[in-house]
């Protein structure tokens, strides 16, 4: 059963959550419409003139291979990068929260790469993975591989999933470690009295109760690669070689601020909202229904 | 005591500085220059406002050729644009386009009565930037033009002869092939790969880019890159890509790094590397004309420039206009023009400027500085190598970047990957024409 507490009067809520809805619509709602009504349109770069094409730049674009074939790199670049902070971020958690002395430090050191901005992670990691001066791709020469991602699509994708994962496992390492500790240590030490071994605790136990925490990162972590990834594909490929690293946020950013070509950009920013509404209505539907408060 | 002085110094500034703002008229300049170019254009505008007391020239710098141009867009649809605004070679067919947004600068020059003469400036510099009726839309301020650079220390490296011949690509393949023997890693190297292999390629044996005489002539243009020429060049380039004799580096000038290190022993890129390579070289270099193929085209023709120019933005007052023509013309005075020349390896855009340097024996004493320019001005343009006005070009560009790479990697041949340019960036062209309709 759901518990409901009514309140008296209407001004005081109203007045409370005015500021947010203030918030919103400068923020949202505003540029949200702008984008809508701008992508019926093919505008000048400069805003003197504007040719009505109703639906015509949407037409455009999903006949547009090159456009369709970008979902599919987002698709997989989500996936990957989701895939990449969500296992280390895991088994990092599980270590440290079995630290009996230094567990602090631990933490504190591996939260860290949470504080460094997405763009100079690109920039950190361009510099070590450099097909020229880098360290890594040095260290690889050495072994006989010859690292190229300047040129290798899937090197690229490789790279760019990295740095992009790479803060990320710091985030997520620091709800997997609260959840852990919200793990009741008395069936942990029943089960172990029992027999069971730590992986078999682990699968049975431990698992399903992180499953809230782990279906909540699963959602934020692939919204995070879809929209905040913008500044670690721009530091280290552009968008290259060929297009096998441009998701859809970059080729907004591509066809509005270097193709000038500003329908098309709105069109495809209309796309991506319909598309984060759709990601949005799914974690509700799925983090309320197994989430237990 | 302390609090006086203190005290006596703002009041003094709050009083100094007003006077001196407002006694001038301000002329906002963006530009795209950083480091010695930056400090090489704050030094100009410094000279200019020192020259005279009418106009103050405020110089900013708003980030690379691109993020200039969007800055630009941007101020003017907020109705905050500067007075003249930097735009690299490739906006200006959309500058060209905007007409209400900028101002002609044949239109400004003679408003603000300096001293204005069109003949005066280089055909192959003025071109890009003249409309069909040969007025000049916008000032050009920094032109370059492709040439061959070449490492004598790993030629001998290699051991290979560094006066060997080196004017047309099938001796580039020849020396290519004995370089790699010799045991180069990096027998050739670019910077501007789409500008200097295919744009300036297009011109230099005289074969269209695009129809319409590569978009002079009108807006409904379609790129040509798909011609026997261009693939037959980018054939050879992908077998030398493929064969180690070309070495891939990214999109812009990133080869130059390998270059300036010594690593290379060829290296295609603008003729105004040579501030940077003569800083950092720690070898013998030299400067070629860029090669051609012997019996392609009407090769050599001339090549085209890359660079910028500066546009005046509508929507001041006719004051800052007169402002911003006497910096204009200051700019484009022959002394001022001569000294960016020598300091920059940049174009010298007028005769006289380039008559001025060539007096003052700057050619012999850094030898290999002139090959640009007689690259450029050897033979008047054709309807081929005038230069190209195509819209949406930044992103065409990228296709062409994306498409090269798929030749360098061994993915697509160079047929298919320029047909892919030509059905990837036309639809481009016909937005561009409509949303300019």
């Amino acid at each position: 059963m759901e518990k409901r507490v009514f309140f008296k009067g209407w001004l005081l809520p109203l007045l409370l959550i005015a500021p947010q809805i203030l918030v919103s619509a400068v923020f949202f709602f505003y540029p949200a419409g702008q984008a809508v009504w701008q992508s019926l349109f093919i505008p000048d770069p400069f805003g003197l003139s504007m040719q009505y094409v109703g639906l015509g730049n949407f037409k455009y674009l999903l006949s547009d291979p090159y456009y369709r074939a970008s979902f599919f790199t987002t698709g997989l670049f989500s996936i990957l990068v989701t895939l990449v902070s969500m296992i280390p971020a895991l088994f990092l958690a599980i270590v440290a929260d079995r630290l009996i002395k230094g567990a602090g430090t631990y933490r504190t050191m591996l939260i860290w790469p949470y504080a460094v901005a997405p763009a100079i992670a690109g920039v950190l990691w361009l510099f070590m993975f450099n097909t020229r001066v880098g360290v890594v791709s040095w260290y690889l020469g050495n072994l006989g591989y010859d690292w190229n991602h300047v040129l290798n699509g899937s090197e690229a994708m490789g790279l760019v999933v990295v740095s992009s994962a790479w803060g990320r496992i710091s985030y997520n390492f620091l709800f997997f470690f609260a959840a852990l500790q919200s793990v009741p240590k008395s069936i942990v030490d029943a089960a172990a009295i029992d027999g069971a071994r730590f992986w078999r605790r682990f699968w049975t136990i431990v698992l399903p109760l992180l499953s809230p925490t782990t279906f909540f990162l699963l959602v934020v972590n692939v919204v995070y690669a879809f929209f905040e990834t913008f500044g670690v594909i721009h530091t280290i490929t552009s968008g290259g070689p060929q297009q096998s690293t441009t998701i859809l946020v970059y080729k907004v950013f591509a066809d509005g601020f270097v193709g000038q070509d500003l329908g098309s950009s709105a069109a495809q920013s209309v796309i991506l909202l319909v598309v984060v509404g759709a990601l949005t209505v799914f974690q509700f539907k799925y983090i309320e229904r197994r989430v237990h408060y | 005591m302390k609090k006086i002085s203190i005290g006596a110094l703002a009041v003094s500034s709050t009083l100094l500085s007003p006077i001196a703002a407002y006694a001038e008229t301000e002329v906002h300049f963006w530009h795209a220059f950083t480091g010695r170019l930056g400090e090489l254009v704050a030094a100009q505008v410094e000279d200019f406002n020192t020259s005279q007391d009418k106009y103050t020239v405020v110089q900013s710098h708003k980030g690379n050729y691109s993020e200039t141009l969007n800055a630009g867009i941007a101020a003017f649809r907020a109705g905050e644009q500067p007075q003249i605004l930097m735009v690299f070679e490739v906006g200006t067919a959309t500058m060209m386009a905007a007409k209400g947004a900028t101002r002609p600068v044949y239109e400004v020059m003679a408003a603000s009565g300096a001293e204005f003469d069109q003949d005066a400036y280089i055909g192959a510099v003025k071109g890009y930037y003249t409309s069909t009726d040969g007025d000049m839309l916008s000032l050009p301020f920094n032109a370059s033009t492709p040439v061959l650079w070449v490492n004598r220390d790993a030629f001998k490296a290699a051991g290979v002869d560094p006066d060997t011949d080196l004017s047309t690509w099938q001796n580039v393949d020849k020396t290519l092939t004995a370089l790699k023997a010799g045991g180069s890693d990096c027998p050739l190297v670019t910077a501007w790969q789409s500008w200097i292999h295919l744009e300036n390629f297009s011109a230099y044996h005289d074969v269209p880019f695009a129809s319409k005489d590569n978009g002079f002539s009108g807006l409904d243009t379609e790129l040509q890159v798909n011609g026997d020429a261009q693939i037959a060049h980018l054939t050879a380039m992908g077998q030398w890509a493929k064969d180690g004799k070309f070495i891939y580096t990214g999109r812009r000038n990133e080869g130059g790094a390998n270059f300036r290190a010594g690593e290379c022993a060829l290296f295609t890129e603008s003729s105004a590397g040579y501030a940077g390579i003569k800083s950092e070289a720690k070898f013998a270099f030299d400067v070629r004309p860029l090669p051609y193929w012997e019996g392609v085209g009407n090769a050599p023709q001339n090549t085209i420039i890359g660079g910028a120019s500066l546009w005046v933005m509508e929507g001041h007052e006719e004051e800052e206009y007169k402002g911003a023509g006497e910096f204009l013309s200051y700019l484009s005075s022959s002394d001022v023009q001569a000294k960016w020349h020598q300091d920059t390896g940049y174009l010298p855009i007028t005769a006289e400027a380039s008559a001025a340097t060539k007096a003052s024996g700057f050619y012999e004493e850094n030898v290999g500085t002139e090959v640009a320019v007689i690259q450029m001005t050897a033979k008047a343009p054709t309807a081929n190598s005038n230069g190209l006005r195509l819209g949406s070009f930044d992103q065409i560009r990228g296709i062409i970047d994306e498409e090269l790479e798929a030749i360098w990697s061994g993915d697509k041949s160079a047929k298919d990957a320029m047909d892919s340019v030509v059905t990837r960036g036309n639809p481009l062209l016909r937005r561009f024409e409509q949303a300019n309709r």
